[in-house]
């Protein structure tokens, strides 16, 4: 079932996440979210769990999941979408390599298709 | 939360932008350059979006090697160094458009059984891009 993708000590790749906020600009400042803040949060929640780890052991959200491209942008998802303060989270997306991505958005953005 | 997963594609392809419901000089203002006679090419490229629940058992909403040999067989094998205008017979008739190879690819692809297609997005140039997610 997944080839080369289950060779038995795993195989790294540089990821690419695309995260997008959607909401209406703030009256004062004109943003929709503080950049730095989303900066901050995406460190913190993303960056310190997930970069240069084995996401089979190290990653505790991911325990018990197969870490595909599908179940880390979902991880992800849930990790940010209950601490965007301003605008709602829209759209993750996860590039496993530039041929591959996944993406969630939220169901009532989805247009009814599932 | 809806999940997608995404797989960009290319090929090579000609087509040549002249439509019969048109006269030739209506036809070379309207195209342009994309008008003329001999065709011209782009390096088009791809992507097939599926939806669908991811398997717990397998924590993908598809097989990749299935979509990759159907998409091969599907779309690849017929277009890829090809004259779109003369050798993929729906563009006989229809003007080889990026909106109309949009809607071909689709069809072309819509019975894929591993998951639901979603979207088929298409890149002429870096610049330019259309999508087709089925009809209304």
């Amino acid at each position: 079932m997944f080839g080369k993708c289950n060779n038995p000590h795993g195989h790294g790749h540089n990821y690419t996440l695309e995260v997008t906020i959607a909401g209406e600009p703030d009256g004062k400042t004109g943003m929709v979210l503080d950049l730095v803040e989303l900066k901050v949060l995406l460190e913190r929640e993303v960056m310190a769990r997930m970069d240069h780890r084995f996401l089979n052991y190290e990653v505790a959200e991911l325990k018990g999941m197969i870490p595909t491209c599908e179940n880390v942008s979902m991880v992800i998802w849930k990790l940010l979408e209950p601490k965007i303060r301003m605008g709602k989270l829209h759209r993750v997306r996860l590039y496993e390599a530039p041929d591959l991505f996944a993406d969630c958005t939220d169901d009532a953005h989805s247009e009814g298709k599932n | 939360m809806k999940v997608t997963l995404t797989r960009r594609y290319s090929f090579s392809a000609s087509h040549r932008l002249h439509s019969n419901a048109m006269n030739e000089a209506e036809n070379q203002t309207l195209y342009g350059k994309c008008n003329n006679p001999y065709g011209h090419g782009h390096n088009y490229v791809v992507e097939v979006t599926l939806a669908g629940t991811v398997d717990p058992a397998t924590g993908m909403i598809a097989n990749l090697v299935d979509l990759d040999a159907y998409v091969q067989k599907q779309v690849l094998a017929d277009f890829d160094h090809r004259y779109i205008n003369e050798e993929i017979p729906a563009f006989k008739t229809l003007v080889p458009t990026t909106e109309n190879l949009c809607i071909e690819i689709y069809n072309r692809l819509k019975g894929f059984t591993g998951a639901k297609l979603d979207r088929v997005r298409i890149e002429e140039t870096s610049r330019n891009s259309f999508e087709y997610s089925g009809g209304a």
